[in-house]
């Protein structure tokens, strides 16, 4: 039955028709009001934290880098959509403009990612997550220097622009980009880095231009995922976005598995639920949470996923390719 | 100028402080090539157990130091044990969030049985003696003294002692060394002993010279003093010394010239530009990668 269900997920149409259904679903839910608005709430956040996971698994799962200057890029994208959507744009014209704002955000959070890019891929391993601690602290020391945006108090005034139909669209859209990036040739050359940076620049991939592409793809993203929470929250300051936050998504990314987009699905869907269920623990949740994540590290350190991937997300000629290329390996070395 | 001096009195205790978290960083790093993200973490608790001792069982300061240096030490090697040892042969990054979740998990502990910042009381005789317009108190003389102290101390173990040459030999060549019947497993917990407990120290002398201590109090000054360190080169002793003082000169200038909410807006920039023209920091070597 199961495999039966799995076997028709692999077929395009299936996929296609999954896919508007769900779209249809987040018009339908508001509109009907199947599901009371904390349920909606919490379906717009594991959205949000969808995004940002898949977007954090590009540079730190594929590229194999380590990157925990996330919730920076978060900060830009936020701040720049609100701008937005407050001051520049006018009274009344919020839901129609929103997805320009979105996009700016992301943009604006990918020109920055592309000053960090330079500086940080000159250094590799700790020294990155040295070079883009130091961009988020920045980030968040600079925005609470500068009075236009609240400075420390934080910045209001949005509408709350973020629907789920636009949550879900955004989700959808950056898993797609993200698959389809990630399977291409160019997506080779991504992972080439994490297997060997040395063997893929002699093999002719340029490495340094693959990296800064990765890392300003991710950061768009997470500009997108910091856009749509500003407008659901309704009120950022720079202490949202510090560096908990940066650990929270790589909790996500890593509680799913790297490297797998199904793992930060996964990661992003349990860890937003469980945040949720164990509510009532109160502050006894956030002592909770990073045991679980040690004990993940010690016992499963590839994550739920680990490296692996539901076949739904896998183009036909990679999915063959890697049964074959896993069944001699393990003729070689015996199962792993 | 006496405006300067007196500034650079400050610097120097400042720096005292960050130089003793600076080393639990390097010396971790320089034996597990490992950042120990959960470090400021336990410098935080240092100033608790260091609240414990004086406001509960009203100690005065040197069982105090004593007690938070025994404390933090075993809370180190505690977590070394639990957290870090079974991770040794795992990817590096496996450790990385480790540390972040031990760290996490420290805070929000605290903050669970804590939940609101706590006042320390003057529990140190203080006096504070004018020379040529400068004022210097007896805690700061305490603080860089005692830091100093704990330094050179630190160096010699490392440089005069069988365990120190030990370290040495570890952080030089992982695989070989146990060959030669070097109890690893022994020197490493030596190490987050000592790292930590100079956590401990600085846990305490945070607590004297700023007395309002809170549960997260450890991120950002850990993430100073792993700057400083970074900045010194990381897993060179002597370096993270230096690199803790230029820290803390450059915090108190700019302090001293600007508002001081651009403090931690110019220390990091201070680490991006230094990383893009040295990235190995002043003392550090450059790592020469084989294939």
């Amino acid at each position: 039955m199961i495999a039966r269900l799995v076997a028709a997920l692999n077929r395009r149409s299936v996929r296609l028709s999954l896919l508007v259904l769900g779209f249809a679903f987040s018009f339908i839910v508001p509109a009907t009001g199947i599901l009371d608005e904390y349920v909606q709430l919490v379906l717009m956040y594991i959205g949000i934290n969808i995004i940002l996971a898949v977007s954090l698994n590009l540079v730190n799962g594929y590229m194999g880098e380590f990157s925990v200057g996330h919730a920076g890029f978060m900060a830009v994208g936020a701040y720049v959509s609100s701008l937005l959507t407050v001051v520049a744009f006018p009274a009344g014209s919020g839901p129609w403009l929103f997805p320009l704002a979105v996009l700016a955000g992301g943009t604006g959070a990918a020109l920055i990612g592309l000053v960090v890019a330079f500086p940080s891929f000159k250094t590799r391993g700790d020294y990155l997550a040295i070079v883009t601690l130091a961009f988020l602290m920045i980030v968040k020391s600079g925005i609470e220097n500068i009075n236009f945006l609240g400075g420390p108090r934080g910045f209001l005034g949005m509408e709350k622009l973020t629907t789920l139909p636009w949550v879900f669209f955004w989700t959808a859209l950056s898993i797609w980009a993200i698959r389809n990036l990630v399977y291409s040739r160019f997506g080779r050359g991504i992972l080439s880095i994490r297997e060997d940076e040395i063997a893929a620049e002699l093999s002719g991939v340029d490495t340094r231009r693959v990296k800064i592409i990765a890392f300003v793809v991710s950061s768009f993203f997470a500009g997108v995922g910091g856009a749509l929470f500003a407008h659901l929250l309704q009120f950022i300051n720079p202490r949202v976005f510090d560096i908990i936050k940066s650990t929270d998504i790589l909790i996500m990314v890593y509680l799913g598995g790297v490297g797998s987009l199904g793992g930060s699905i996964l990661g992003a869907v349990i860890y937003t639920f469980l945040l949720e269920v164990l509510r009532p623990l109160g502050i006894w949740r956030m002592v909770l949470m990073p045991l679980v994540l040690v004990f993940l590290m010690i016992y499963r350190p590839k994550g739920i996923m680990g490296l692996r991937e539901f076949s739904w997300f896998v183009p036909s000629r990679d999915l063959f390719g890697a049964r074959r290329w896993r069944k001699e390996r393990e003729e070689a070395n015996g199962p792993s | 100028m006496i405006y300067v001096l007196q500034q650079l009195l400050n610097a120097l205790q400042l720096g005292s402080i960050y130089a003793l978290i600076a080393l639990g960083y390097t010396m971790v790093y320089g034996i597990l090539t490992m950042i120990n993200f959960a470090h400021g973490d336990l410098f935080m608790v240092g100033s608790f157990l260091c609240f414990l001792c004086v406001a509960l069982l009203g100690l005065p300061f040197i069982p105090t130091l004593m007690l938070s240096m025994v404390g933090t030490a075993f809370l180190g090697v505690t977590i070394e044990r639990l957290a870090y040892k079974p991770l040794r042969q795992a990817p590096r990054v496996s450790a990385i969030i480790t540390a972040l979740g031990v760290g996490l998990f420290l805070e929000n502990f605290t903050l669970a049985i804590n939940p609101y910042p706590k006042h320390i009381p003057n529990f140190v005789p203080t006096t504070t003696w004018v020379i040529g317009n400068i004022s210097i108190s007896s805690l700061q003389i305490i603080i860089i003294a005692l830091s100093l102290a704990l330094m050179i101390l630190l160096d010699l173990i490392v440089r005069r002692t069988m365990v120190g040459m030990a370290m040495r030999a570890i952080s030089f060549d992982k695989t070989v060394v146990p060959l030669m019947g070097v109890p690893v497993d022994f020197v490493i917990s030596v190490t987050f002993a000592i790292g930590t407990s100079l956590g401990g120290v600085a846990g305490v002398l945070y607590a004297v010279a700023y007395p309002v201590i809170d549960p997260y109090m450890g991120i950002m000054v850990g993430w100073k003093a792993f700057i400083s360190a970074v900045v010194g080169g990381i897993g060179n002793i002597r370096g993270a010394m230096i690199g803790a003082y230029i820290l803390g000169s450059v915090e108190i200038l700019v302090v001293a010239f600007f508002p001081s909410t651009y403090r931690d807006f110019v220390a990091f920039a201070l680490l991006l530009v230094l990383l893009i023209f040295r990235p190995y920091g002043v003392l550090g070597k450059p790592m020469v990668q084989k294939v």
